[in-house]
């Protein structure tokens, strides 16, 4: 090795000496950034070594050249390494916030409860095939009652108390209107479920002169209330569980036959009895039954080829068990403090 | 329908707990809504001693006594002191107490209390204060007649409850009966259920069954040791009465007997506590007996004071013209023309089936009774029960159908028994008045249709056994048909295939009126087969479906954006008061002042359709700010009613609308409080039309109409117009509530309201599962330039944005325009404003430069000064 080359060796050394020194001294961005500047900016000391290649003479500069460019390499991969370390810490130490402080909250409004529970239950019916249908809300007396045989001054009347608006006009008292109508429609299979409102002449404290229901009907060859039986225990076990009894117990509605009222074990105390289900350890929750003949007579249905079962329930019963709510009139004072739970 | 237990062991034999008797009836489909001990009144009353008598200092006719209750818990008597005024009180006398707390019949409350100025601390009880049977009182066994408190057996326990120590274990049931079941609103139609849970089958024990008129018989398994029953001489009913129906088709039956030497009292305790322990009221023997068969059989029937009956004739016929009635509740009634009426020889006497009149009834003076059990229609008792508003046990029995071919048999039992407690004389012979026959029903079943609809593999002997036990009688049935196929078969496999034996003829009792066709029959099986035991099946699922209508769809998807936006969903009655029109300050001529009456409301606030979402919202606002709920976002989709022709179905449309009042963010650290105002309102409708598709150049807003929006404050209300393919629609409106409609509804805060017609809306969006077409991006960048302007302070900005964005058909690189600043006042003139916006250009062809755009720009700029006579700044 000669003697320039040594020269400009040792050189190089002592700046790298000199550089590793006072990187242990650097404590902050901004030196780290003078630094930088001093060793490689526009008029830094290895930039202006390396400026300074072409002076060396001829033999000397490829090796100054590679050296220079070496400790380049390695001073940039030193400092950026420093700057990242830096960076961490300022950013810890620096831009302290209280994160403990309140967002700004962006606020959603909640769906009612009735919209709520109507939705899981029409969901389920729609997984195993039902269509939703609806029907209006003032109904004729024809499809009201008599095209679900209960005729004019049928005791069976007694069973809801009717709003009119008309002699020949009521406020559905039930969402069952909704069977003739589609049938007069469609012919079998049928699969329908119709959520809706309905309207009965009564207000206490367990009813409201508006209310919700969903109606389901499934028509078709060869359906038996033992495929009612199945289709609203599935019902019942997805919208609680699948550990939930169901009873059915024999009843009387003018549209099906034979009917059932079909009890569930109480949600509340699991069949124990408690308060909720009056000390018997079951809800009535849902009407149904096998759909009566003279219904299929009415809508022009073959009764000899078809068969079929209907159910209707109470939506704002149902939700009472599902979402403990104690008082039927909460659904319809609408306070927020309620609302806003769902 | 409401039964004790002991009156139904009268006709079958229990042997299953009170509890057990419940299940059953329940699950056969009588539904029991409760039972209990029916002496759980006498809960507080106990057996107890008289231990130390002593007159009363102030009063001769008061005793006062030490009265032993029983212990306490370390075994020392409880004494009691207690004012007694019964003749027989004396120490040593075993003697019901009932303790301060205990209601006794009468609603009577013993309390603790001073008589006199004596301390009394409960009451010594006669039996009928208990109302309880005589003959436990031995004083009144020995006497035979009332001497003051009961004289109880001295062995029994001091302090036992008297329920227990004198076993008094009846149960009281209710029944809440379907309307189907007539026949089980008589205890008998009851034990015939009862009876058909046992195996074999029990048969009843029928009062009539060996009720003979010739003859004198015990008709009851009561003792009644002082009565008697007498034939009259060798006279006839006919020699009395006479019967004439006129109106057969109203009443198909009339039976009717007669008694004489009647003396009319108050009824045995037997009688008379039968019908207390079923809630009724007694109130002489004879009517006390048509009420007690009525019970029992389910038959209504009519005790008439014959005296009363003008002719001795009863002619059954329509009332022919309105008149004027009294029933025998002293009440005065019109009745139509066309209710069946219960005449004699001269005027009414009774409305058929519903109630008699004041004019005939049963008086202590009566000593000749006409007895009536008849069959009448029960659509006309119905209809004439509802008309006259008379609702009687008999209306209600007749109106579900009693059973035709039991109506002699009833009043046979009737007059027996009150020849037994009045001391009467039966009249020999009936009057049977039958002009139509009842004929029993005849149904055919095909034993396969029934399992196949219940899901059940029942055979033809298995289904025979279950209908009989309920009185039905099955035999099988060879049509024509039948037979043929029998012969077919024979032919084909040369034996009886038992396939054949399938069809089954029918025969329903004649107190089943409900059961008419086969599917009737199907639910018999199954109730008595019992719901529970049939297999539960699962429907084949139909691969082939139909996705929700595009309402349905939009409606979901409407109320999701809504609660995006913050606001909460409500539910209000579809009907409000009458006066939210007026509230409303609707135009006399607006098509929501065409609302529906309810005939018969709860209430007068619940007296009419809505024809509007927004007074419920108001008061649902008004509720809220009432629980201190100062800020709210509430929105309601539903239906509102137009009652386009009176008494027809009205225009059901439904609508959404959303209230916004108070605070335009929660209350925070960050930022100050403010309240919304009419552009937070609008943008949670202009957010709700864009979401559904309806972008920024399809959606029009204008100044409200006040005669279309009353409600608004003037200059604070705007009607959204949405422009579709061919036309503009209306699709709803917002703005502030104006103050005089805040004050109609109570409310003291600025509330803001839109509201949209979603019928119009489907018709102009799409639903998100519709097709749709995505448009290419761009590939070049955008170039944006401002534009300030000074104009006149009443020139709409709306108008001159959408003038620009109109430039965009012939001015394709024109994308996007949107305002950013708005300012009036110094150093502006008055009347003046300055508007800022901002023009986005882009090309689809190159990368545009200012310069290609300043042109254009300043173009734009010129042209708007020019037509609103705008200034640069």
């Amino acid at each position: 090795m000669d003697k320039r080359e040594e020269t400009q060796h040792s050189n190089l050394q002592e700046i790298e000496k000199e550089i590793l020194i006072e990187i242990e001294e650097i404590k902050s961005l901004d030196l780290l950034e003078r630094l930088t500047t001093k060793y490689l900016g526009r008029k830094g000391i290895l930039t202006t070594f390396l400026r300074n290649i072409p002076k060396l003479p001829v033999e000397d500069r490829p090796s100054a050249g590679k050296n220079a460019n070496l400790l380049k390499v390695k001073l940039e991969g030193l400092f950026s390494q420093l700057r990242a370390q830096l960076e961490s810490v300022a950013e810890n130490n620096n831009d302290f916030i209280d994160v403990t402080l309140p967002g700004r909250v962006a606020i959603r409004g909640t769906l009612h409860p009735v919209t709520r529970i109507s939705r899981e239950i029409t969901a389920i019916f729609s997984r195993i095939g039902f269509e939703i249908a609806e029907g209006p809300e003032v109904e004729t007396d024809y499809y009201n009652f008599e095209a679900l045989n209960i005729p004019k001054y049928h005791p069976a009347r007694d069973m809801q108390d009717t709003f009119y608006v008309s002699e020949n006009i009521v406020l559905r008292t039930h969402t069952s209107p909704t069977q003739p109508r589609v049938m007069e429609k469609v012919k079998p299979p049928v699969r329908i479920i119709a959520p809706g409102k309905v309207y009965r002449c009564d207000s206490d404290v367990t009813h409201t002169p508006m209310f919700h229901q969903v109606e389901g009907l499934m028509v078709d060859s060869d359906v038996s209330f033992g495929d009612l039986k199945g289709t609203l225990s599935t019902f019942i076990h997805q919208l609680f569980d699948e550990d939930i009894s169901l009873r059915f117990r024999p009843s009387f509605f003018p549209f099906t036959e034979p009917s059932a009222e079909v009890d569930i074990e109480c949600v509340m105390c699991r069949g124990k009895g408690c308060r909720v289900c009056s000390g018997t350890g079951w809800l009535e929750v849902l009407g149904s039954g096998m759909v009566h003949p003279a219904v299929f007579e009415n809508v022009g249905y073959d009764t000899k080829k078809y068969t079929g079962f209907a159910f209707g329930m109470g939506v704002e019963r149902l939700a009472m068990l599902k979402y403990g709510i104690d008082d039927l009139r909460k659904f319809f004072e609408n306070d927020m403090r309620f609302l806003r739970q769902f | 329908m409401k039964f004790t237990l002991s009156w139904l062991k009268e006709y079958t034999s229990v042997e299953y707990t009170p509890s057990e008797i419940a299940d059953k009836l329940t699950m056969a489909g009588l539904e029991v809504d409760s039972f209990e001990n029916r002496f759980a009144y006498l809960d507080k009353v106990v057996i107890s001693r008289v231990e130390h008598v002593s007159k009363h200092p102030s009063a001769d006719n008061l005793t006062c006594c030490k009265v032993n209750i029983g212990n306490d818990e370390d075994g020392n008597n409880i004494i009691l002191n207690i004012v007694c005024g019964a003749p027989n009180v004396r120490e040593g006398l075993v003697v019901p107490c009932a303790l301060v707390g205990a209601t006794l019949p009468g609603d009577i409350e013993i309390k603790k209390s001073k008589l006199r100025g004596e301390i009394s601390e409960g009451m010594l009880c006669s039996f009928s204060e208990l109302r309880l049977n005589p003959e436990l009182d031995k004083a009144f066994a020995m006497a035979g007649k009332t001497c003051g408190i009961m004289e109880l057996d001295s062995n029994l326990i001091i302090g036992t409850p008297i329920v227990k120590a004198l076993n008094l274990d009846d149960y009281l049931f209710e029944v809440d009966l379907t309307p189907n079941r007539a026949d089980c609103l008589s205890v008998i139609g009851i034990a015939r259920e009862v009876a058909a849970f046992s195996e074999p089958v029990k048969k009843l024990n029928l009062p009539f069954d060996d009720i003979d008129c010739e003859k004198e018989k015990s008709v009851s398994s009561h003792d009644f040791s002082n009565c008697h029953t007498h034939s009259a001489d060798s006279s006839s009913i006919n020699d009395f009465a006479k019967v004439k129906i006129f109106d057969p088709d109203l009443c198909p039956r009339y039976t009717a007997g007669m008694l004489i030497d009647v003396t009319v009292r108050p009824s045995p305790f037997w009688l008379q506590d039968r019908l207390l322990s079923v809630g009724l009221t007694p109130i002489n023997n004879i009517v006390d007996v048509t009420n007690f068969v009525m019970i029992e059989t389910g038959q209504p029937l009519h005790a008439f004071d014959y005296d009363n009956i003008a002719k001795g004739t009863i002619e059954v016929k329509r009332a022919g013209s309105p008149i004027e009635f009294k029933t025998l509740d002293s009440k005065a009634h019109t009745l139509d023309p066309d209710m069946l009426m219960i005449c004699d020889g001269e005027r009414p006497v009774g409305i058929a089936g519903v109630m008699g009149g004041e004019n005939s009834e049963i008086l202590n003076t009566t000593t000749k009774v006409f007895v009536e059990s008849a069959c009448f229609n029960a659509v006309s008792i119905r209809r004439t029960a509802k008309r006259s508003g008379i609702n009687t046990d008999a209306s209600h029995r007749f109106e579900r159908g009693v059973d035709p071919a039991a109506t002699k048999d009833v009043l046979k039992r009737a007059i027996y028994l009150m020849a037994q407690v009045s001391g009467g004389k039966i009249v020999n012979g009936i009057i049977d008045e039958n002009p139509i026959k009842h004929k029993p029903t005849e149904i055919v079943v095909n034993t396969d249709s029934l399992n196949s609809r219940l899901g059940t593999t029942l055979s033809y002997e298995e289904i025979k056994k279950i209908i009989e036990s309920v009185g039905f009688k099955a035999t099988a049935y060879n049509s024509i048909e039948s037979l043929e196929l029998k012969k077919t078969t024979q032919l084909l496999h040369s034996q009886t295939d038992s396939s054949v034996n399938k069809m089954m003829l029918v025969t329903v009792p004649s107190f089943r009126v409900d059961v008419t066709r086969a599917e009737d029959i199907s639910e018999e099986v199954a109730r008595l087969w019992g719901y529970n035991n049939i297999q539960t099946n699962f429907p084949k699922v139909l691969s082939k479906g139909k996705s929700p209508s595009k309402r349905i769809i939009i409606r979901d998807q409407i109320k999701d954006i809504m609660n995006g936006f913050g606001f909460s969903e409500v539910v209000n009655y579809s009907f409000t008061s009458a006066s939210a029109c007026d509230h409303l300050s609707l135009d006399a001529f607006d098509e929501r002042r065409l609302v529906e009456n309810i005939l018969n409301p709860i209430s007068e606030e619940l007296s009419v359709l809505r024809t509007s979402l927004v007074p419920g919202l108001l008061e649902n606002m008004r509720r809220n700010n009432s629980q201190q709920t100062e800020s709210l976002r509430l929105f309601e989709i539903g239906k509102v009613f137009i009652a386009t022709i009176k008494g027809k179905q009205p225009i059901e449309r439904e609508m959404i609308s959303g209230i916004w009042t108070g605070l335009r963010e929660p209350i925070s650290w960050s930022a100050k409080p403010s309240d919304c105002d009419f552009f937070d309102i609008k943008g949670v409708v202009q957010g709700l039309c864009y979401s559904l598709g309806l972008d920024a150049d399809k959606t029009i807003f204008q100044k409200a109409d006040s005669l279309l929006c009353p409600y608004y404050q003037k200059g604070q209300g705007a009607i959204v117009k949405c422009s579709g393919n061919s036309d503009i629609k209306l699709i709803g409106s917002l703005g502030k509530i104006n103050n005089q409609v805040l004050r109609n509804f109570g409310l003291k805060q600025d509330a803001f309201i839109f509201e949209m017609d979603i019928e119009t809306l489907l018709t102009v969006v799409d639903a998100p599962n519709s097709m749709k077409q995505s448009l290419p991006l761009p590939k070049f960048p955008s170039l944006s330039r401002d534009m300030t302007l000074i104009l006149d302070s009443g020139i709409e900005v709306g108008v001159i944005l959408s003038d620009i964005f109109a430039l965009k058909e012939n001015l394709p690189i024109l994308e996007d325009i949107f305002m950013f600043d708005l300012y009036e006042g110094k150093p502006l003139a008055e009347g003046k404003k300055s508007i800022s916006m901002r023009i986005v250009y882009r090309s689809w062809e190159k990368t545009l430069t200012e310069k290609m755009i300043s042109g254009i720009h300043a173009d734009i700029s010129k042209r708007i000064m020019e037509k609103y006579g705008a200034d640069l700044p």
